[in-house]
């Protein structure tokens, strides 16, 4: 077999758009897979879960951007996909614009806020920037419950309709929007690779590795590394966006650190680095969450003692649980795995193991 | 000199380091004195200072380090220093806000520290014994930096560059204190200053980016003025 | 003026809690680069063991009271180091899965709690004498608080009694100013881990039973909510620096408590506004060595 990774950048892309085709397709098939999807393709239901995946997905990559590519390790991701959520809602309910205005309307302000937060986290590096950015999203959670006037409060906000197209409106046109889910997680995508392979998306990797050589080299990291973080923003709120639309609706979760934790969790588990990881992740993140939340409240949990019982019947335990052991056992997470299987190299210690004091 | 053939005390074969990913020491080998000074020389940013922290495990390094015939290049830093390795680094890294005591107590691992050497090389430093370290002078710190290394009874003693930034008259109390340690204990010295060089040392390692470019008699390289310009920079 | 008595010393109160968690995660930090993530849970489980000690004893009597904090205490200590022990220590100075693991506990464990405990609060009872008020200066101040500042105040002593005196602080307080140096003077500094880990997971257990006293309930999510402001504190204070986490403990939560009184309940947001602030003008904290 030809490994994995000696297969060229082109033939990946090929391969990725068939893909693409496939996933294109199957809401007009009628394909089963029992266990891990709750009915045939063309359901509804079914659906609407794996628009959730696919935007899940985007949501990774978008992360993946800031944490793999640029090496910020962010705990307010979620800040930007609320802002988009809750920014489009309310744009809708409060104004008279149609969905395109009201969208773009929403992108300027994300866009601002991105630029704003993001110069003012980025005065500090490493573990601090990981606090301020946590404790600008639980600012963004705190407004969100605070202002149950505009943004519904706990309850969460409805998705007013009212200047949204019919196509995306309602059960039987489901399928629109996991083309819609479909399209953004290609934009996603095409933009994450654009930005990684330019000059400004070099610089920015060669910052995470050696910040000094970087500023030696006569180029501003801070500059390179703002972009990457608005853009990383922007490409969160766009998910936002649909999943608004997908869900009908927000609440105040997605503004949470829970949430924020989530995505990282997403990318760690696909592989910290690896674009197809963050999009695998995204996808088995999400039918697992919903298989294990059905498991939770399944008979044959229920019949269990309860030193089984309670683990097995919250699924962020074994999420958590499932976490820690790749991070311990499994470096590069599901795409690291991948690559190890197919080159049949294994688990290389030698070159993750750092020197005991060294820093 | 004559030839004693006794085992070396440290000796380093094919050891290179790297820094972040950049490599800055290249395959360096040498061999000290059993006893003495052996001088570690160079420009500036040629890798002496990388050469001591990667014997001393503080840095990323592969190849062979040795000491009393022991081979100690995958231990931890803190096992290399039992062995017997007395470490003074750059800049002196003092704990400023610890007092001098402290600093000397954290230091000692020996049952019987020789506190009364400390005293009678640095007498200054029993004054000032519940001062702050971060609020002595440059001088006193390289004191209290070389007492921390001398409190123990070690088999090696590591120095990077002990006078610089000091004035003159320090200089010559922080070369006459190395001067005295160097009877007990061998020593592998960084040094700029030409004149403390050819006081004590009688062994000379010349680094130039990253490699060995001399390794021999200090006094045959200092009294050509010529080769000292090549290798040195300076005269 | 009774107002701003009573505003100060809920404050106080308030600054005390922030403190418990936040000297913990600042020692650890100061020595190990690690930002650890689970302390909150260290502290949920901390108050949830004194909950279920005071639960089967006389709830309103001090002999229960002080059994329930020494446990929490306890609880919080053990867990703590087993977490460093088992976990941390696997991936040392690889900071970044460091945090990851202990993400992925938090997240674990306070599914866990809630597995066990549910998710509602669950209200605690307490000697009679810390729900009544004493008066200060006019203000009718809940008797409670003073306990909060008591042991805030004996835990603040207590660790600056043992980074002093004892050969373990003296090693810490080295470490954190210069770990390698310490390593390079003989010392295994790894030792020192598990006993920061231990003191910081004592003090968030303590900070556990205590908070449950001053909010009157237990639930899975009080660590969580906790931790966040303790995160801030700890930047604001300087990353790693003890008394610049107590000044920052105290006047982060007087800002708050004020906030939410004269200005409509902004008092989070005030909050992070002055960490935007401290940001601005002295990225370092006002105690931090260096970013
Ligand atoms: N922390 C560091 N980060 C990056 N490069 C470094 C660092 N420390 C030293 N270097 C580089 O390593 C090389 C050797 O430095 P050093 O060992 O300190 O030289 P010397 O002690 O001979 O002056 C130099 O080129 C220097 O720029
Ligand atoms: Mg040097």
């Amino acid at each position: 077999m030809k490994s994995l990774s000696k297969l060229s950048q082109r033939t990946w892309w090929i391969v990725g758009g068939v893909l693409v085709v496939i996933a294109a397709l199957l809401p007009l098939l009628n394909i089963s897979i029992p266990g891990v999807l709750p009915g045939a393709t063309y359901t509804p239901g079914t659906l609407q879960l794996l628009a959730l995946a696919l935007l899940f997905a985007s949501l990774a990559l978008s992360y993946h951007l800031l944490f793999g590519t640029a090496g910020m390790l962010s705990f307010g991701h979620a800040l930007y996909f609320a802002l988009g959520a809750y920014g489009l809602g309310i744009v809708l309910h409060e104004t008279e614009l149609t969905l395109l205005p009201a969208l773009g309307l929403t992108l300027a302000i994300v866009i601002t806020a991105a630029y704003l937060l993001g110069s003012l986290s980025l005065r500090v590096t490493g573990i601090s920037f990981a606090m301020v950015t946590l404790a600008f999203a639980q600012a963004g959670n705190v407004l969100v419950r605070r202002n149950p006037g505009i943004t519904g409060g706990e309850e969460g906000l409805r998705l007013d309709t009212e200047h949204i197209p019919d196509f995306f409106i309602g059960v039987v046109n489901t399928r629109n929007l996991y083309w819609l889910a479909l399209a953004l997680l290609v934009v996603v995508f095409v933009v994450v690779a654009w930005f990684e392979n330019s000059r400004a998306g070099h610089a920015v990797t060669a910052t995470r590795e050696n910040e000094l050589r970087v500023r030696v080299l006569g180029l501003r990291p801070f500059g390179v590394k703002l972009m990457a973080f608005v853009i990383a923003s922007v490409l969160a709120s766009l998910v936002g966006m649909v999943h608004l639309l997908l869900q009908s609706g927000t609440t105040p979760r997605a503004t949470s650190a829970d949430f924020t934790l989530t995505i990282l969790v997403i990318v760690v588990l696909g592989g910290v680095g690896s674009r197809w990881g963050a999009i695998v992740g995204g996808i088995i993140y999400t039918l697992l969450d919903q298989r294990l939340t059905a498991l939770a409240s399944s008979d044959a949990i229920d019949g269990l003692p309860a030193i089984l019982r309670i683990p097995l019947s919250e699924p962020l335990f074994i999420l958590g649980t499932l976490f820690i052991l790749v991070v311990l056992f499994l470096p590069g997470g599901i795409a690291g795995a991948v690559q190890r299987l197919s080159t049949g190299t294994s688990l290389a210690p030698q070159k993750r193991q750092r020197l005991e004091e060294a820093e | 000199m004559t030839e004693i053939v006794t085992e070396s005390i440290l000796s380093v074969a094919g050891l290179s380091a790297s820094i972040a990913g950049q490599q800055v020491v290249e395959d360096v080998s040498f061999e000290m004195l059993p006893v003495g000074v052996t001088a570690l020389l160079g420009r500036n940013g040629v890798g002496k200072t990388s050469t001591l922290r990667a014997i001393m495990g503080l840095i990323e390094r592969s190849g062979e380090v040795t000491i009393a015939g022991q081979r100690v290049d995958r231990e931890p830093t803190h096992r290399i220093v039992q062995r017997g390795v007395g470490y003074v680094p750059e800049d002196r890294e003092v704990f400023s806000s610890l007092t001098v005591a402290e600093n000397l107590r954290l230091a000692e691992r020996d049952s019987s520290p020789n506190r009364q050497l400390i005293h009678e090389l640095f007498p200054d430093l029993t004054d000032r014994a519940g001062q702050l370290a971060g609020t002595l002078s440059g001088g006193q710190q390289q004191m209290v930096s070389l007492a921390r290394a001398l409190v123990n009874d070690n088999r090696v003693l590591l120095v990077d560059e002990p006078t610089k930034g000091l004035a003159p008259l320090i200089v010559m109390d922080v070369a006459k204190a190395l001067e005295r340690a160097a009877q007990t204990v061998p020593v592998l010295l960084v040094e700029q200053n030409l004149q403390v060089v050819r006081m004590l040392a009688e062994k000379a390692i010349v680094l130039e980016g990253g490699r060995v470019v001399y390794d021999g008699s200090a006094e045959e390289l200092l009294s050509n003025e010529a080769l000292t310009k090549e290798l040195l920079g300076v005269a | 003026m009774s107002t701003i008595i009573l505003l100060l010393i809920t404050g106080l109160g308030l600054g005390a809690l922030y403190f418990l968690v936040a000297s913990g995660l600042s020692l650890i930090y100061g020595l190990m680069g690690v930002l650890n993530f689970a302390h909150g849970s260290f502290l949920t489980l901390g108050a949830f063991a004194g909950w279920e000690l005071a639960r089967r004893m006389d709830g309103s009597s001090w002999g229960t009271l002080i059994a329930s904090l020494v446990l929490g205490m306890a609880v919080g200590a053990f867990v703590a180091a087993a977490t460093e022990f088992l976990l941390i220590r696997r991936l040392y100075n690889r900071h970044i899965e460091q945090v990851l693991v202990t993400v992925g506990l938090a997240l674990a464990s306070v599914a866990l709690f809630e597995g066990i405990w549910g998710t509602d609060a669950i209200y605690v009872t307490a000697p009679e004498w810390l729900s009544q008020t004493t008066e200060i200066l006019g203000a009718r101040v809940p008797n409670d608080r003073f306990l909060m500042i008591g042991a805030a105040v004996l835990v603040l002593l207590g660790i600056v009694a043992f980074l002093r005196y004892t050969r373990f602080g003296l090693i810490i307080r080295a470490g954190v100013e210069n770990r390698s140096m310490v390593t390079a003077l003989g010392i295994d500094v790894r030792k020192a881990f598990t006993v920061v880990f231990a003191i910081g997971g004592a003090a968030a257990g303590l900070g556990g039973v205590l908070a449950s006293h001053y909010f009157g309930y237990v639930s899975p999510q009080l660590g969580g909510s906790l931790l966040i402001f303790a995160f801030i504190v700890t930047v604001i204070g300087g990353l790693g620096s003890l008394a610049g986490a107590a000044i920052a403990s105290v006047v982060v939560a007087v800002l708050q408590q004020f906030a939410n009184y004269f200005w409509g309940g902004t008092g989070d947001l005030m909050v992070v506004l002055l960490l935007a602030v401290v940001l601005l003008v002295r990225p370092t904290g006002i105690l931090g060595k260096k970013a």
